[in-house]
């Protein structure tokens, strides 16, 4: 059954990641992004990785492309046209690019290589996968446990000074801007607005909703 | 038990379609998700081997790499914004101020 | 056939699928049931009766609703993404059913016991976004946008606290699985060591699910109807129905992880359910009366509470938890 069910679930993967990359409308690839990492999290459950499978449901499905998405539709994105000689060469030379990376894996894992040596599975651990998972965390991986902290900060304040600018305007370079055409492209957010938040999602919700 | 083989020819093939989206499209926001699709392809791996190697190392690399992803989409959207508000387009290739 | 049947593995699936339908279609019951509770209830509250027309005392009213709804012209707006106008209700009512496949009921009562199921309730509360972005979204109608993003902006915020708060019942429980914690309150419920804890979970849970006082998205008076004004007869309901749901499957979690589960005394093991059932319908209870008393919050005003107030309170509660752990075991 296993088998079966890893089947399917790859399947809706490579599927839906193809569909991804093809389709015109970004909202609608976004969608399909999201049914990807819904069917990678089932993936990693049959691997037993419980814990790794959750969080990529809370984190990546559940806030990156609830980000993706704020984005998208508050640039107002409408389908990509996009046609040309230039454009289709460029395709093409894309997928067999694409084609010969397959070909390459195929090919070594064919032939037994990058593999390792077999090893005998081991029961689950006591306290279950989150458990031992956060046993290492906080022992040997305390140290890059800390300076992730100090990335997502960095990322926190960066994503905030990014998206707000100068306080005030740099000149007639900023006046210049095609600011009438996009009336919602508003200067720093009103001051009763939250803080910077704990999570990436603050800054676009936040100017979203100046 | 799923063979390693199948796990990382899976990882290999979302991989790849990751970097045709990424050479082929040229919308930025289109290419930053086949740049999270190259992400989780490669957390896929760690966690095959992870399982087949009876180590819970490769599921702590994963959340890492979760992690980093989630602090560079941020910025990375914020920087599609604003590119977005000087230059109205999120096309690629009409981003050439620096074209010679 | 009997071959087949013989297969552990088709009798494990076939055993969750009659559980899986058993409990879905007694949910959807209850749901139908919860909106004429809720009409009940608002009725009292303005002093007025409420539905008591159709069938004896009104029960009959949520058939008559269904009806109503399946006979009604279906609308959609010129403009509107076709597929993804679709699927946004559908989205609504499925984070909601998946949940209740890991609360425990009664002492066998799950329909699995996940080994992680505090987690798979904070996963599908984060999906449960997409619905209302998609639905403000694809409505082509920039009231539904606002309306749309606004509640989406509400409920990434108000995840954070919620998740935060659970923490000091995790670390109390030892264990992220659910029925590992409502055994772990069999001498007194966690309520008891974790009050704060259990106030932030209300508040973010009634923000969550977009209920009054936190109701801004679908204010009536102020955004038309919000993210559903495009949305007509049948996907309307799901809408409706996807809100009830997510109310009683916070509820249920709320009464999983602060009141006890089906903890109580008196009752023998088989019947430790009602318990469960009891408290449920006391915090439903509570869900409807809230809505009915207070006012509705402006939308800065639900930011900065969720950001500057709840937030750092859960934080401090996680401290609090941790320090008082450690003095009490593992010195």
């Amino acid at each position: 059954m296993i088998p079966l069910l890893f089947a399917a679930f790859a399947a809706v993967l490579v599927a839906s990641s193809l569909l991804v990359i093809l389709h015109r409308n970004p909202v609608t690839s976004a969608l399909f992004l999201v049914l990807a990492f819904c069917s990678l999290a089932a993936l990693y459950l049959l691997l037993g990785a419980e814990f790794v499978g959750m969080v990529q449901v809370i984190v990546y499905a559940g806030a990156i492309m609830v980000l993706f998405l704020f984005v998208i539709m508050y640039l107002n994105l409408g389908h990509d046209v996009e046609g040309g000689v230039q454009t289709t060469l460029r395709r093409g030379l894309g997928w067999v690019v694409g084609a010969v990376l397959v070909a390459e894996g195929a090919m070594l894992l064919a032939r037994g290589m990058a593999l390792g040596p077999e090893t005998p599975q081991s029961p689950p651990p006591p306290g279950g996968n989150t458990g031992a998972i956060g046993l290492l965390l906080y022992s040997r991986y305390l140290f890059p446990f800390e300076i992730t902290s100090l990335v997502l900060l960095v990322a926190m304040v960066g994503a905030i000074v990014i998206t707000r600018g100068r306080t005030t305007p740099a000149g007639p370079a900023r006046a210049a801007a095609p600011r009438a055409a996009a009336p919602r492209a508003a200067p720093p957010a009103t001051p009763a607005a939250g803080p910077p938040g704990t999570e990436p999602a603050g800054a676009p919700a936040e100017e979203v909703h100046a | 038990m799923i063979p390693l083989s199948w796990l990382l020819l899976l990882s290999a093939v979302v991989f790849a379609i990751g970097v045709v989206g990424v050479l082929v499209r040229r919308n930025a926001l289109v290419i930053f998700m086949s740049v999270e699709l190259m992400l989780n392809a490669a957390n896929l791996a760690f966690v095959a081997f992870a399982r087949h190697l009876n180590s819970l190392d490769g599921q702590i690399v994963v959340f890492f790499v979760m992690t980093v992803a989630a602090a560079e989409v941020a910025v990375g959207l914020a920087i599609i914004v604003n590119l977005f508000r000087l230059r109205e387009t999120v096309f690629v290739d009409e981003v050439n101020l620096l074209k010679g | 056939m009997p071959a087949l049947l013989a297969n552990p593995d088709a009798q494990f699936v076939l055993w969750a699928l009659i559980k899986i339908v058993v409990i879905l279609f007694g949910l959807l019951g209850v749901v139908s049931y919860l909106t004429f509770a809720e009409r009940k209830v608002a009725g009292h509250i303005q002093a007025r009766t409420g539905p008591n027309r159709v069938g004896p005392f009104g029960l009959l009213q949520p058939i008559a609703d269904v009806l109503k709804l399946f006979f009604k012209e279906e609308f959609i707006p010129a403009g509107a993404n076709k597929v993804v106008f679709h699927i946004a209700p559908m989205l609504a009512v499925i984070p909601a059913l998946v949940t209740f496949s890991v609360v425990p009921m009664g002492p066998n009562f799950t329909v699995t016991d996940l080994n992680v199921g505090l987690l798979l309730f904070l996963a599908m509360s984060s999906l449960g976004v997409y619905s209302i972005t998609l639905a403000g979204w694809s409505s082509n109608n920039k009231y539904a946008l606002l309306g749309g993003l606004r509640s989406s902006a509400q409920m990434i915020s108000y995840e954070l606290a919620m998740g935060l708060s659970t923490v000091g019942v995790l670390m109390l429980a030892g264990s992220l699985s659910l029925v590992d914690i409502v055994h772990a309150q069999q001498r007194y419920w966690f309520i008891v060591q974790q009050p704060l804890a259990f106030i932030i979970f209300l508040i973010t849970a009634f923000a969550e699910t977009n209920r009054a006082p936190f109701d801004l998205p679908e204010a009536e008076a102020e955004l038309v109807a919000g993210f559903h004004t495009e949305y007509s007869s049948m996907k309307w309901g799901l809408f409706f129905l996807g809100e009830y749901a997510n109310m009683i499957t916070i509820s249920s979690i709320a009464v999983t992880l602060f009141l006890g589960g089906w903890n109580g005394p008196w009752l023998p093991e088989p019947l430790k359910f009602l318990w469960y059932f009891a408290k449920l319908a006391a915090l439903l209870f509570f869900f409807m009366w809230v809505r009915w008393t207070f006012p509705r919050l402006r939308y800065d005003q639900l930011m900065q509470l969720g950001w500057k107030v709840l937030l750092p309170l859960a934080l401090l509660n996680v401290m609090v938890t941790a320090v008082g752990l450690w003095w009490a075991v593992g010195r």
